[in-house]
């Protein structure tokens, strides 16, 4: 069980091992890198089919079936036909900005990657302050779409630019501020750290995931909501609205820098999620003692492949928001919710040297009964849903 | 010899985005240039082994402000300065006469000071543990304060921007209309 577990590590050791000494070091985090950079990008293309099938299959359709086996083929067809395309450059268009703004997008997302542990032992760099890592190395995308609206010279461009931006920033809030409490719990800003603060099992069979505490409950839906709208996906996908803003900043980009554009977003959405598998779901730990016989990167790979899927699922079953019941819903509900949530976990980190009997499910039903009242007083006190009604001049 | 290497490299690139962010002739290459500025010294940060400060560096500067910088010229959209004139405002000297007087209030206690005098200390190793701790005993007043600083700030930003104009002030301006300006204002 152990070797297995271990595979990957031994593996580069072993490669490593063929270079001199000297250039060791250098030899193994190129080794990685190639390693998370072959991984990835098979997860995106992966995620691309399962994606088109899932939706067809929801909206009940065939999806993709044509190139290979049920049209497993589909990415490699699609990544052919975008080397191949014309790159288009707008005759008004900002010529370096325009070239950098990919770039920008996709290559601090893969950054994220190296602090993310995919098993024991299993992350590229142990930074002592990975998480904060990560949320300083997501702040790039932001100026990256600033740069490919401001740059293609075209006003759907600069719209959809200016209301990604604003989406961005406000979701970054409620996901930095939902993140807080796994890392208070832990006492520590290092992902591996947390993942470890996670082990073990309450009552001999509940795992400690943070999940599974109230505000690690109400933390985890903060945080997806959060990660949806960070990386731009449906219901929160209105930046590159097709119907309203012909795909927003995306509109004069083709061929391959509208595939990287892609590959940046699925990136972010991976790292995002490899993030809340980390805080909330126990990283790699298995979910029960009998089940540790599969290996720690196995368990991180089912779990990240759950939350890709609710991702799909969430794309195929709610509509897309208006966008200012968008930044409503993220600074008047969610902001106000992960702040209380903060506080019960606070109290509940605190609450933890009670000593009398039954003490963790009384501190679980407080915990519960705080978040939930301030759900739905929240919830009944916003009156962001439902405006007064608009007048619409030419539509009537 | 490598570390120098990569701090000189650092340094230049710096040093390079920041003569860019002055001299460049549209305004959003010179917040860009800024920005990467900024970055350039979250680097440098990095390369002292402060991976807390250049971490924050970079939430903060590249995530924060240089949004903040391109947001205020996306907004104002002011013209663009004309191919031929000049690109210095008319106050430079008082500029030069600021950034001179800063230097020198930066320096001179700089220079004072008696660490100066006795060495290098051991360099501290600065875990993010241990600044967490500093700032929540020996630091913990200060860092109130900024935070109460910092709320009266966000609350003075919200009230100016939600002065409505008065209307009826404005010849044509029904109901209606102002709905629909208000629409539109969101819907950016």
């Amino acid at each position: 069980m152990n070797a297995l577990d271990q595979i990957f590590v031994s593996t580069l050791h072993r490669l490593a091992g063929f270079a001199p000494a000297s250039a060791r070091p250098l030899v193994s985090m190129l080794l990685i890198i190639a390693g998370l950079m072959a991984l990835f990008g098979t997860c995106f293309a992966l995620a691309t089919i399962l994606e088109r099938k899932t939706l067809g299959r929801m909206q009940n359709r065939y999806g993709p079936n044509r190139v290979g086996p049920f049209g497993l083929f589909q990415p490699i067809a699609d990544g052919v036909k975008m080397l191949i395309k014309e790159d288009i450059v707008p005759f008004s268009a900002d010529q370096a900005l325009h070239f950098l703004a990919p770039l920008v997008l996709t290559v601090p997302v893969w950054l994220a990657f190296a602090v993310l542990p995919f098993g024991r032992n299993m992350s590229a760099i142990e930074l002592d302050s990975g998480i904060l890592f990560f949320f300083a190395i997501g702040s790039a995308s932001e100026l990256a779409v600033f740069m490919a609206g401001w740059s293609s010279q075209n006003k759907y461009s600069l719209l959809g630019a200016m209301r990604a931006i604003a989406q961005m920033i406000s979701y970054e809030v409620p996901l930095v501020l939902a993140s807080v409490p796994a890392l208070i719990a832990a006492g520590s800003l290092s992902l591996p750290a947390i993942v470890q603060a996670q082990s073990g099992f309450a009552l001999g069979w509940v795992p400690r995931w943070n999940v599974f505490t109230p505000w690690g409950l109400a933390g985890f839906a903060l945080f997806l909501i959060a990660a949806t709208a960070e990386s731009n996906r449906c219901p929160f996908d209105l930046p590159e609205g097709e119907s309203e803003l012909i795909a927003g900043y995306l509109t004069e980009y083709s061929g391959f820098k509208y595939a990287l554009f892609f590959l940046g977003e699925y990136l972010g959405l991976f790292a995002v999620t490899g993030l809340a598998v980390t805080l909330f779901l126990g990283g790699w730990q298995a979910p029960a003692p009998w089940l540790q016989w599969l290996p720690t990167w196995g368990w991180f790979a089912l779990k990240f492949s759950a939350l890709i899927f609710l991702f799909i699922w969430a794309r195929a079953t709610l509509p897309r928001l208006r966008l200012d019941q968008l930044l409503h819903f993220a600074w008047k509900f969610l902001v106000p919710l992960a702040l209380i949530n903060l506080v019960v976990a606070v109290a509940w980190c605190k609450s933890g040297l009670w000593q009398f009997p039954a003490a963790l499910e009384i501190r679980w039903l407080l915990g519960a009964g705080v978040l939930a009242a301030s759900y739905v007083g929240l919830g009944r006190s916003w009156k962001g849903g439902y405006p007064e009604r608009r007048q619409y001049n030419y539509a009537q | 010899m490598l570390n120098e290497i990569s701090f000189y490299l650092l340094a230049a690139l710096t040093v390079a985005c920041a003569v860019a962010a002055m001299a460049l002739r549209r305004l959003v290459h010179c917040a860009l240039c800024a920005a990467a500025a900024f970055a350039g010294l979250a680097l440098i940060y990095l390369q002292l082994d402060a991976e807390f400060v250049g971490f924050a560096q970079l939430l903060v500067y590249v995530g924060a402000i240089a949004i903040l910088i391109v947001f205020a010229v996306l907004l104002t959209r002011g013209e663009e300065a004309a191919p031929g004139g000049r690109q210095s405002s008319p106050s430079w000297i008082s500029g030069v006469g600021i950034a001179v007087l800063l230097l020198a209030g930066l320096l001179l206690p700089i220079l004072a000071s008696p660490s100066l005098q006795h060495g290098a200390p051991p360099a501290p190793v600065p875990s993010v543990k241990r600044i967490g701790e500093e700032l929540m005993t020996r630091y913990v007043l200060p860092l109130e304060m900024v935070g109460v600083l910092l709320t009266a700030a966000l609350l003075g930003a919200v009230v100016i921007a939600l002065r409505e104009p008065s209307d009826g002030n404005l010849p044509g301006n029904s109901p209606a209309q102002q709905r629909a300006k208000t629409g539109e204002a969101m819907n950016l």
